[in-house]
């Protein structure tokens, strides 16, 4: 089980996977928006998304939690 | 002139609006998000509101929210600053609906000036030189390839409501132009709620070259020479300069009629900006006008020795400028950097606590800034939290001071641009004048390595 985390603070712009959905390690899975800059944030590693936790509109801290990989 | 005015902006352009309105006795007003509560603006104004939550849109984008506040506190007038409402017609129309006076060109101005096709056509009626271009909205890909083919490429997509880069890309070929075009529109759709899209000839190493106009209400126009701004990274402006090291005399000449006739042709009123495309034989073409006061007005404030501030408060208070056209006397060079809370290399937002922050002090030097030792940049605004602005006998002497002010610039807690900045404005290239808009891709990324 892997967690994708935010790497900075920001609002959720889009999610771009769904729940069951497989995915490759570089893919982008979530774009955050920062300072009026988009962000996209990869998967790691190769995994199917297990959770989504953070929805489009939510406000993240750096760290926290974007979904789960399993 | 005004008594009491509302300023509907936040960080160094609502602190700058305030300070004139000191020196005039002129009242002011601050609104304020919940993140914004210990900053300088709302220490500095007379009286402060908050008006919502930390995203734009539920506080300083909320126009309604704001003129309430704004006939609550008695404010007579509004200064919206530059982005959030400040090109935003409706708000302009809604303030002036409710007797508020607006500070700024009328609706009609802004809306006409909002959409960069209609600014193409109604320039092109001025007599000023725009880029060729195929002006139909494209409503696909087959519209655009056909379009293409008239023009030939390279050329520019671009989104007619867009701003800031976005939805704008340079092609190469139809194949490009065919894998960029959903993809532009779709940004376009989602930023500006308007995906028209529309094509230009590509300008190869060009200059962004503006001019600053200030225009009353009685048929006085005044352009205040022009700003070089080819320096940029991201589609923003990082180096600004008045006035320009590349064009001869004879070509601003041309620029400052150029623009003396569009602002005419036009009707404009209040303090206003057209930038240009220059290419490297100095041919220039009309890019877009910014019907507002723009980030950069301070290095027209340093060579004229005006307060652009003012004169926007006289210009919506119904009085004359304070000057006429021969009255204006051009002194000296002035160079303004943007002070970005962000990665020097990657370009990436850097929000966090800033720990330290000593100014530096000296002949020639001007701050611009937001914040303060212990201020908290926050995630929700623009990465700018401060601009730094030298003049100079001439340029030279204002590259000097400018190189020196930086690296007495104490930031600490956070990263910024400053390196990015230091290294840009000493390469042997800028001080030689040469300043395109691919100056950071062609001098700077290559030398990261060294930071």
């Amino acid at each position: 089980m892997a967690t994708v985390k935010a790497s900075m603070a920001g609002n959720v712009w889009k999610v771009l996977v769904s729940e069951g959905e497989e995915v490759k390690a570089g893919q982008d899975v979530v774009i955050l928006e920062s300072m009026k800059m988009e962000i996209p944030i990869a998967a790691e590693e190769d995994g199917v998304v297990q959770k989504l936790i953070a929805q489009e509109g939510d406000f993240v801290n750096e760290d926290e939690d974007l979904l789960e990989l399993q | 002139m005004l008594k009491k005015i509302l300023i509907a902006n936040r960080g160094e352009i609502a602190r700058r609006v305030i300070r004139t309105c000191k020196r005039l006795n002129i009242q002011t007003v601050a609104i304020y998000s919940e993140a914004d509560q210990q900053a300088l603006h709302v220490r500095e104004a007379d009286e402060a509101y908050c008006i919502g939550k930390p995203p734009v849109n539920q506080s300083y984008l909320k126009l309604e929210e704001i003129i309430k506040v704004a006939k609550e506190s008695g404010a007579e007038a509004i200064h919206p600053g530059y982005g959030l409402l400040s090109e935003n017609a409706t708000f302009a129309k809604r303030c002036i609906e409710e007797g508020i006076t607006f500070i700024g060109p009328s609706p009609k101005i802004i809306t006409s000036m909002g959409s960069k096709i209609e600014a193409r056509k109604t320039m092109k009626e001025a007599g000023v030189p725009i880029i060729e271009g195929v002006d139909l909205p494209l409503e696909n890909e087959e519209a655009a390839i056909v379009g293409a083919k008239s023009i030939g490429y390279p050329l520019m997509l671009k989104a007619s409501a867009g701003g800031g880069g976005i939805g704008m890309q340079l092609v190469h070929s139809e194949e490009e132009l065919i894998k960029a075009f959903a993809g532009n529109k779709k940004r376009a759709e989602t930023f500006f709620g308007d995906g028209t899209m529309y094509l230009e000839r590509y300008i190869s190493e060009p200059h962004h070259i503006e001019v600053q106009i200030i225009a009353d209400t009685y048929g006085n126009i005044i352009p205040l020479w022009e700003r070089e701004c080819s320096i940029q990274r991201r589609n923003q402006k990082v180096v600004e300069e008045a006035t320009s090291p590349f064009i001869s005399e004879a070509t601003r000449e041309k620029m400052l009629q150029a623009a003396k006739d569009a602002a005419k042709h036009i009707q404009y009123t209040n303090a206003g900006t057209i930038e240009f495309l220059v290419d490297k034989d100095q041919n220039f073409y009309f890019l877009e006008m910014n019907t507002r006061l723009q980030v950069e007005h301070p290095v027209t404030e340093e060579i004229t020795g005006l307060d652009l501030v003012e004169e926007q408060i006289r210009i919506s208070s119904g009085l004359e400028l304070s000057i006429k056209q021969e009255d204006v006397v051009k002194k000296g060079h002035a160079i303004e950097v943007r002070i970005y809370a962000e990665d020097p290399k990657t370009f990436f937002p850097n929000p966090g606590k800033i720990t330290l922050l000593q100014l530096p002090e000296g002949e020639g030097i001007r701050h611009e800034c937001a914040v303060e030792s212990g201020s908290m940049v926050t995630p929700f605004y623009d990465p700018m939290i401060a601009k730094l602005v030298v003049w100079g006998n001439d340029r030279d002497e204002a590259c000097k001071r400018l190189k020196q002010a930086l690296l007495d610039y104490k930031i600490e807690g956070i990263k910024t641009n400053i390196p990015m900045l230091i290294k840009t404005i000493s390469h042997e290239q800028f001080l030689k004048g040469y300043t395109t808009t691919k100056f950071v891709e062609e001098y700077y990324l290559p030398e990261l390595a060294t930071i």
